[in-house]
């Protein structure tokens, strides 16, 4: 069995275009393309269906920013509902046949990075610089190293989380296929003769047994990963901007 | 010689990659222990299920990042071989 990361699209010297940016681009092209689709012909009072689910995303969109960062954050809907988005979809391109953008650990940190970069700018905004420079020497100048630690471990556990459980599942998927083309070869090798041969290499136990795995790994794990990032990120935020 | 310490390493990130996939005991603990009282608490308030069906699956996938995190260094130890570098 072998195991592999994203396919590599483009490379030369100095550049390296791997295939789970071009799958991210996709997906971000779908995304951009279903909200256009959505939003065009708006009426004050929806008559159409496409109306209705469009308001009905907005306003779970809304209820879910309000309900955890409160409504001093009801700006910050938009980047809530992108991210949870993005990466529902990244996660669910694995039932197109697709390397899932978030079994790649680049995907997970670059987005870490940016909830980082806007975290950190929460701490200096609440309290000024003083005082965020201030906290890492709390309670005692000591702590100094431990403080910087926790810091950097914010973004690296939200995306080895992300990334963990996505490729996780990624991998025992790939486990219980190779164990099931062994089964059914050794089962159909059994059969004496001509017969038996030609028969062994089809893997007959392969149709429908990974998919009650896929419905886990695949279906609820992207949804409820995207959930628990989406999360993290509007606490986080909300916590940095309380002080 | 070459041979014989390639193997000895390949062994010891072999045994090391099953040491550390012990970290899923913790996370399986802690899981079990807040479903239960998640069950508990919805025996008590039947109506508030939603509310503590969704604040429970947040909790329970928070927990199980101490064994996602042994579950990437036991992924490393077998598929990437870093020591073996060190040779």
């Amino acid at each position: 069995m072998e195991v592999n990361g994203a396919r590599i699209v483009y490379q030369n010297d100095w550049f390296l275009l791997s295939g789970s940016v071009v799958t991210t681009w996709i997906v971000m092209a779908v995304i951009t393309l279903l909200c256009i689709f959505l939003t065009r012909n708006l009426k004050v009072h929806a008559t159409s269906r496409r109306q209705i689910i469009a308001e009905f995303l907005v306003k779970s969109a809304n209820n879910l920013v309000r309900a955890n960062m409160g409504e001093r954050f009801s700006s910050y809907a938009p980047l809530a509902a992108s991210v949870l988005a993005i990466s529902v979809c990244c996660s669910l391109s694995s039932l197109l046949g697709a390397f899932p953008p978030t079994g790649d650990l680049s995907t997970t940190l670059g987005w870490a990075l940016v909830i980082f970069t806007l975290i950190t700018y929460w701490k200096i905004k609440s309290g000024g610089i003083g005082k965020y420079l201030k906290g890492y020497l709390d309670p005692i100048p000591v702590m100094l190293p431990i403080n910087i630690i926790g810091e950097v471990m914010t973004p690296v556990s939200m995306a080895f989380r992300h990334y963990g459980n996505i490729a996780s599942g990624m991998i025992i998927s790939m486990l219980v296929y190779s164990a099931l083309a062994g089964l059914s070869a050794t089962v159909l090798g059994a059969i004496p003769g001509v017969a038996g041969k030609i028969l062994s290499g089809v893997p007959i136990f392969q149709v429908g047994i990974p998919a009650i795995l896929s419905i886990y790994f695949d279906l609820f794990s992207s949804g409820i990963q995207a959930f628990i990032f989406c999360t993290l990120m509007m606490v986080n935020i909300k916590l940095a901007a309380e002080g | 010689m070459e041979e014989l310490s390639r193997a000895i390493v390949l062994a010891g990130s072999a045994i090391g990659a099953g040491i550390a996939m012990i970290a899923g005991l913790g996370p399986g603990i802690g899981e079990g222990y807040a479903v239960g009282k998640a069950l508990e608490a919805i025996g008590r308030q039947p109506e508030a299920k939603s509310d503590v069906t969704s604040t429970m699956i947040l909790g329970v996938a928070l927990a199980e990042t101490t064994g996602i995190y042994s579950f990437i260094i036991a992924l490393l130890l077998v598929l990437v071989n870093p020591l073996i570098g060190r040779l």
